[in-house]
């Protein structure tokens, strides 16, 4: 290996890294408010990438049918809950008319712009707008009935939910991999090292990103209700900051950063409609590394899996799932070391 | 009172019907199981083998997670080392070492070499994820499975992603099993065997064990439970289970390839168990069928329906799996379950069962429970400052003071569920400080909690029976194998003698959490005593007691201390305190502010201060 390989594995690592560093920040967010693991995670990623595929192929994705499916069944899910018991109502009547425009908004775009041409600025946005509200959707019809629930039953919904979208993603997607066009097809070069425009694209967005759920959970004061919600439910929910409405956002966020890993990796590598899964695990093995609660432990472990990924596929590439799944076993055996002996039982 | 007792007041009627039915129930089912080879298409034949493979991770699953609360994607990889294992054994692939060379082509020593090695693996993934929170082991299985399946993929020496063919059928006394309907008896003899083996560990004093997983491992530890071993021994249950499945597959196929094993099956497994559910060894088989035959009939019309070919039928499973939960979270036999008689578990009592060896009591007066200048932070709060505390044999000692003094702090420094910040705890002058709570038991100490800590689906009888945990020795083998059931007479008579001894004799097969909250307190005084103590730390013993359960509360606490049984109550019932103890311990801002008998305490300024407020001059 000489200096330049050297450098190229460490962009794809650091890339890669940053956009799991992403992922485990936002499963780490999600954690600590719901409770769930998110599994699904990754689902957001290969539906953003593929997408934003179809709509550079200008092709009128059929997603926009799944976001008018779950508006509707969420719809109906408001209705007949109104319907049991008539509080509320007023409150949500906005949302349920919000429920019912918004797909049909949606439909109209993707079915009359010409997509292929928008500039990427608006391919993205779309994407997101299709993708972001399916975040919050899924935590209304799958996770708010059972909301109480042990951690374990939310888990295993989670994976239920995961095993559903992945199928989903088939039928919508197709079994064919896509790949989209570099956001920046430049190269820089700084001092006498050539570095490609897509990996800083990607640490641009990843930082901002990052920069901006920070700012969010720290000066904001719906931050700051997330982060109470994430500490103490129970207190939070005594304060009036409803556990729906965490919930809800914290979905919304997990969504919007899914979606947005996979505009930033489908330049990088092709992605299937099943490929989201292995992407977020990695995402899982930095929140392990952070114990699941740490945001900077977390994302820095993430960093050092894209980096590990990237140098084993050079030196050993049939072995580099295999090394970066056994990564896990020493840090979870430091977890291990370090913990309580019996830890007070799960909320 | 004498174990005999318990032969005149338990309501035995009705119970031996029922469990004749059972037996002809289990009958049926195996007749059924024998004849159906002989009497559907091979085609049901292949498909009630599948049902059976399935069934037997879904069974080791369900001991997992539905009874231990704790859950595992890995199975299927477990399965894929019982198959690889013979697959690379038994074909002579892999080549064993010239002095093991007998131990080449044969199936069953294959079986044991995958056992093996399932149980190694176990126990370091084990070791590795069971201290640490429930969500751990699931992630480490993720990866353990997802790890293992990209092994088998690379090793050319397995035949890469295309797999190995040629693997020999299994003999049984000289019979090659060959056909699909030979290999069909001995897939559900394992099966049959595996469903016993577990129902039989479940009513045993380990399977008690590991149901009060569930209700948190506080409880379990203070019960004398060690709760890593348990945790352990049922994931080592549920792979070994994956593993032999493994094997039989291996030898049904004599062909293996690594996508039988990926996490995909793994996911499945768990849905089988999940839905199935209600920790019912029956649940399992139940959930195996349903997947197995729901999987089968959409991969026939999703495709078609859809206009393309595809794995659709997981948008299915996922979408009812998430129902399922949603409306009944104890799975498909929840739901079968309401329209069957109860199950009858320890519906009777051992008559004459020897009572247990008894711990000596020390003698009246000697100092049991010793507290030094026993200090508690967290963080710039000071909870306990410089606790001392004395209790000695045959005295009821009261540990009051107003909301936030500290009390509850101090209780678990005692009991072991928390480490003194400084300070010394010494039980019958052994340091005990960060001991933990398992080991404090041991040396006679018992408990209550505040926050009552049942197991509420278990019956009154059950519940007190982990308390004597400790006092049996027998193992899960043992238990497995129904080699315990003279020392589980004897436990379950203990238990049946403390229930009477609280006055819950009537409630003594009822679900514990049908009782009312001041029953549910008494019981947890019952299940402390199952565990003869010598010291008994009780944590509002009175709270939601009417005032003749009180009274009886009362007479029991002094029979007991003129046992010779040292008392730590926290209380706030003033009333009940006063007319009881025999010395009083008053707390304020972490701190000792007076100690005496009741009659001074109750004159002390400070504490009227502490309770009242100060008065203005």
């Amino acid at each position: 290996m000489n200096a330049q390989i050297a450098v190229l594995l460490g962009q794809d690592g650091i890339s890669n890294g940053a956009i799991y560093a992403l992922l485990a920040l936002s499963i780490v967010l999600v954690f600590t408010v719901t409770r769930v693991l998110l599994i699904p995670q990754g689902e957001f990623v290969s539906y953003g990438a593929l997408t934003m595929a179809a709509i550079q192929a200008g092709q009128p994705s059929a997603i926009v049918w799944l976001l008018a499916l779950l508006c509707a069944g969420s719809a109906a899910v408001d209705v007949a809950q109104v319907l049991m018991r008539s509080e509320r109502a007023p409150a949500l009547r906005w949302a349920f008319a919000g429920k019912l425009l918004y797909p049909l908004v949606m439909i109209g775009l993707v079915y009359t712009l010409p997509l292929a041409t928008l500039p990427m600025a608006l391919q993205i946005a779309l994407t997101l707008a299709l993708l972001m509200p399916l975040g919050p959707l899924l935590y209304r019809l799958v996770f708010q009935p059972i909301a109480d629930a042990p951690a374990l039953v939310l888990l295993i919904v989670a994976i239920a939910l995961h095993v559903s979208m992945v199928g989903v993603g088939l039928l919508v997607f197709g079994p064919g991999g896509a790949s989209t066009t570099p956001l920046v097809d430049a190269m820089v070069e700084v001092g006498g090292v050539r570095i490609k425009g897509q990996t800083l694209c990607v640490i641009a967005v990843a930082l901002v990103l990052i920069g901006a759920l920070y700012l969010l959970s720290n000066r904001t004061l719906y931050g700051k209700a997330l982060r109470a919600a994430a500490m103490n439910r129970m207190g939070a929910r005594l304060m009036g900051i409803s556990p729906v409405f965490a919930g809800k956002a914290t979905f919304f966020l997990a969504a919007l950063v899914g979606a947005m890993s996979g505009v930033l990796i489908a330049p990088m590598t092709a992605i299937y409609y099943d490929s989201g899964f292995i992407i977020s695990l990695k995402g899982f093995i930095g929140s392990i590394i952070g114990g699941l609660v740490s945001y900077p432990i977390a994302a820095l472990g993430a960093v050092a899996v894209g980096l590990i990924e990237a140098f084993s596929a050079f030196w050993a590439s049939t072995y580099k799932e295999i090394i970066v799944f056994t990564l896990i076993i020493p840090v979870l055996l430091w977890l291990s070391l370090t913990s309580r002996r019996v830890e007070e039982d799960e909320a | 009172m004498t174990s005999d007792l318990a032969s005149e007041t338990l309501p035995a009627h009705g119970s031996r019907a029922k469990t004749h039915g059972a037996w002809l129930a289990l009958g049926i089912f195996v007749l059924l199981l024998a004849l159906a080879p002989m009497a559907v298409p091979p085609f049901y034949v292949t498909l009630l083998n599948y049902i059976g493979l399935y069934g037997l991770v879904a069974l080791g699953l369900l001991l997992l997670t539905g009874v231990g609360g704790l859950t595992s994607f890995g199975q299927a990889a477990f399965v894929g080392i019982g198959a690889y294992t013979t697959a690379a054994l038994s074909t002579g692939v892999v080549a064993v070492p010239a002095t093991f060379a007998w131990a080449q082509h044969s199936p069953w020593i294959a079986l044991a070499a995958g056992l093996l090695l399932t149980l190694a693996v176990a126990l370091v993934l084990g070791a590795l994820t069971l201290r640490l929170s429930g969500h751990y082991l699931p992630l480490g299985t993720i990866a353990w499975g997802m790890a293992l399946y990209y092994l088998f993929g690379t090793f050319e020496q397995l035949g890469g992603q295309t797999g190995m063919a040629g693997i020999p059928p299994i003999s049984v006394f000289g019979i090659k099993l060959e056909s699909a309907n030979q290999m069909y008896y001995l897939i559900w003899a394992f099966v049959l065997v595996a469903a016993l083996t577990t129902q039989n560990l479940l009513d045993s004093r380990q399977g008690r064990a590991i149901r009060a997983l569930k209700g948190g491992r506080v409880m379990a530890e203070a019960m004398g439970v060690d709760t890593a071993r348990s945790r352990l021994v049922i994931f080592v249950v549920a792979a070994l289970q994956a593993c032999a499945s493994g094997w039989l597959y291996a030898h049904l196929q004599r062909f293996v390839n690594p996508s039988p094993f990926s996490l995909q099956y793994g996911i499945e497994y768990l849905f089988m168990a999940v839905v199935g559910g209600a920790g019912q060894v029956w649940g399992a088989l139940l959930g195996a069928t349903v997947i197995t035959v729901l999987k089968q009939w959409l991969q026939d019309i999703l495709p078609a329906l859809l206009g393309r070919a595809g794995n659709f039928e997981v948008i299915v499973f996922g979408a009812l799996l998430i129902l399922l939960l949603q409306r009944s979270r104890s799975g498909l036999w929840g739901l079968v379950a309401r329209f069957l008689p109860k199950a009858n578990r320890a519906r009777t009592l051992p008559v004459a069962a020897d009572s247990l060896p008894r711990r000596e009591m020390p003698p009246r007066g000697e100092l049991m429970l010793e507290a030094k200048a026993v200090t508690r932070r967290f963080g710039g709060l000071v909870a306990n400052d410089a606790m001392d505390l004395s209790l000695h044999a045959g005295e009821i000692l009261a540990l009051i003071g107003p909301n936030g003094a500290g009390k509850s702090t101090m209780f678990n420094q005692l009991s072991g569920v928390d480490k003194p910040t400084s300070g010394q705890v010494l039980l019958r002058g052994e340091p005990v400080a960060g001991r933990g709570s398992r080991a404090i038991a041991q040396l006679g100490l018992s408990r209550s909690f505040q926050h009552v800590r049942l197991m509420p689906e278990m019956s009154v009888l059950e519940n007190v029976a982990i308390g004597a945990h400790q006092r049996g020795r027998r193992g899960v083998l043992a238990a497995a194998w129904r080699l315990d059931r003279q020392e589980e007479a004897r436990l379950l008579a203990e238990a049946a003698r403390q229930v009477e001894r609280v006055g819950l004799g009537a409630h003594m097969f009822d679900e514990a959490g049908s009782l009312a909250l001041g029953q549910q307190r008494t019981l947890e005084i019952a299940r402390a005593l199952a565990s003869d103590p010598c010291l008994l730390l009780l944590d509002e013993p009175a709270a939601g007691l009417r005032l003749r359960e009180k009274d009886a509360l009362g007479e029991l606490l002094r029979r007991l201390r003129d046992e010779g049984m040292g008392i730590l109550l926290v209380e706030h019932d003033m009333d009940f305190v006063m007319g009881l103890v025999d010395r009083v311990v008053v707390m304020d801002f972490g701190q000792k502010i007076a100690e005496g008998r009741p009659e001074e305490v109750q004159q002390n300024p400070a504490v009227l201060e502490a309770y009242l407020g100060g008065v203005d001059e």
